[in-house]
């Protein structure tokens, strides 16, 4: 009882201060240590194997003009027949004037999809249905549906405006095109998802935002 | 050291300490707090038992995250718990293993306040919260061992809640109150679920009174003679923080071997068998911390009987205050007690010894010995003690 009254030295520092200090921090310590597994028991339990699987996709009953949806990779992915009056709005100058990336210079698709109409052939769109704003996903907008619409996507949570290709227009709040993901045409009305023979090595996780 | 309450606004210490009086209350109940200055060791085993709660509760919400309380997902989302979930295992074994040291603990600490006496006034209250938490452990146990949905979770909550239908008057209304329907399924897993889950932090804000009570009665210690002067005390803290402290440490490296190393000592291996409505296991068991409520059960040759007297051996501790009417708190002060006593402990053991085994006539007659000591101490040697009784 005495020692603990053992007034402080000039300094203000006191004989237990070390041993104090020293089991506050290793109290602390395995605190810490105790909490590791909790947290790591919040993980991804597997390791997903979807990341791998392809997706084949029978394009026969789509008719110019329309679109489908699929599920790959638990992303909704849409599939657009074109029409001759889509693809040439796709090429306005003044359509591509209002867009924020024109061009795809962005890295939002693999390199057989950087071109004008982000595709790998002309008449038909693949791509990501997810909003590069906030993630919700778009709906498709018949060409003609109203009389200004060339066929395209609008998100219906904040307004984003995505064309036929799928790329942003300036005065929405999204900031990149819509992802392409990499696909491969096994004939004229089969697709196969999740692979590009025109860009082997593109992968999903390389892109800037999906 | 000038009083926070009348330093400036600008000092946080004293601004806090007219709003909320918590650093005052820390000092006063944690710091300064006046400690008997000859507690031993047993005293250390409230402080076990708050830090395995904590455990138990932090490990429960985890395990919660991953469980799915459906008959059809229940066994298997346990089994993902165990062999998927990164760290699951651990966290399992960490609640599994946490029972053993709760009830441990428990029966310690009682058998402690028992034999020093620690029951009697003014502290009665704090014995009576102490029982009430002993209550509510057992459902809670009851309940979360029906969650991984293997043969003895099955089997086990048939029999408890059976034995609960056979209590007169009250018994039907309960026991269809937590089945919620003809036969033990989903409905009651959902609901023994959510009990448990409950039970959990009423059991926790119970806790709070019986801390709260022991702060106003102080604690009693091994002489059973309260400190009369401050001499005869010394402060919660630095004395006894770091006794608990020290004596945690060495309670967590027996939790964590029972954790780490003998993470199936306990477990019963039909319970990693699916729950199974057609097939009762061959050798049923109850966990060990039952053992010998269930040796009740069994040793007396009637449902009501059983159940009548298994409940009594606890009724009796909740009465015990009253039954007990001597002054003189310490057992080793009283020479009848003091024999007496240990039997009863003995009694317990054995009981539980029993409850282990087959039900031999050996160990039948062991249970009924056992069962009639237990009673004859409480009920006739406590009251009778208090008379006849010179203190020594």
């Amino acid at each position: 009882m005495t020692q603990s009254e053992t007034p402080p030295s000039p300094d203000g520092t006191r004989r237990r201060d070390l041993l104090a200090t020293g089991t506050v921090a290793l109290g602390c310590a395995g605190a810490c240590a105790l909490a590791v597994p909790f947290l790591d028991s919040l993980k991804n339990p597997v390791a997903t194997s979807l990341s791998d699987s392809n997706l084949d996709v029978d394009l026969s009953a789509l008719t110019p003009g329309q679109a489908m949806t699929v599920q790959w990779r638990d992303w909704p992915v849409f599939i657009q027949r074109r029409t001759p009056q889509m693809l040439a709005a796709l090429q306005a100058p003044d359509h591509l004037a209002s867009l924020r990336d024109a061009d795809s210079t962005i890295l939002q698709q693999p390199k057989d999809a950087t071109n004008w109409h982000r595709s790998v052939r002309p008449d038909y769109g693949v791509l990501i249905g997810i909003c590069t704003h906030l993630g919700c996903v778009p709906s498709f907008e018949k060409p003609g549906s109203t009389p200004q619409a060339q066929g395209g996507y609008f998100c219906p949570c904040h307004g984003s405006h995505f064309d036929a290709a799928g790329r942003v227009v300036r005065r929405a709040p999204a900031p990149y095109n819509l992802p392409v993901p990499p696909v491969t045409f096994l004939s004229d009305t089969k697709l196969r998802i999740g692979h590009s023979a025109g860009d082997p090595g593109f992968s999903m996780s390389d892109i800037q935002q999906i | 050291m000038t009083s926070p309450l009348k330093t400036p606004d600008t000092d946080p210490r004293g601004w806090l300490e007219r709003r909320f009086p918590v650093m005052s209350f820390v000092r006063r109940e944690y710091v300064a707090f006046p400690m008997p200055i000859n507690l031993n060791a047993l005293w250390s085993f409230g402080a076990f038992l708050i830090v395995t709660m904590a455990v138990m509760v932090a490990s429960g919400l985890f395990l919660a995250i991953n469980y799915t309380p459906d008959i059809t997902q229940a066994f298997a989302s346990v089994e993902a718990i165990d062999r998927q979930i990164p760290s699951g295992w651990f966290i399992r074994s960490l609640h599994m293993g946490g029972v053993t040291m709760l009830f441990g603990c428990l029966y310690i600490h009682i058998g402690r306040s028992l034999w020093y006496g620690s029951y009697k006034a003014p502290r009665e209250l704090l014995w009576l919260t102490g029982l009430g938490l002993m209550l509510m452990l057992m459902v809670t146990a009851f309940a979360g061992y029906v969650l991984p949905w293997g043969q003895m979770s099955y089997w086990g909550a048939t029999v408890i809640l059976n034995a609960v239908h056979a209590i007169p008057l009250i018994g039907q209304p309960m026991s269809e109150l937590l089945l919620g329907g003809d036969t033990l399924g989903n409905v009651a897993l959902h609901r023994l679920f959510v009990l448990h889950f409950t039970m959990a932090f009423a059991i926790l804000a119970t806790i709070a009174l019986h801390v709260a009570a022991l702060h106003v009665v102080k604690s009693n210690n091994p002489s059973g003679i309260d400190p009369v002067s401050p001499t005869q005390t010394l402060p919660f803290h630095p004395y006894y923080t770091s006794r608990d402290g020290f004596a945690l440490c060495l309670f967590l490296m027996v939790y964590a071997g029972l954790v780490f190393f003998l993470p199936d000592l306990l477990t019963l291996a039909d319970n990693y068998v699916q729950a199974n409505p057609l097939v009762t296991p061959r050798d049923i068991r109850p966990e060990w911390y039952f053992a010998p409520f269930y040796a009740i059960l069994r040793a007396v040759p009637s449902r009501l009987g059983g159940l009548f007297l298994a409940a009594g051996s606890l009724a009796v501790l909740f009465v015990l205050p009253w039954l007990d009417r001597s002054t003189i708190r310490s057992a080793t002060r009283r020479p009848m007690v003091r024999l007496s006593l240990p039997l009863a402990f003995a009694s317990f053991i054995l009981l539980g010894i029993a409850g282990m085994h087959a039900p031999s006539p050996a160990w039948l007659l062991v249970s009924r010995l056992a069962i009639g000591w237990w009673f004859i101490h409480f009920l006739l040697v406590m009251p009778l003690a208090s008379e006849r009784e010179m203190s020594s």
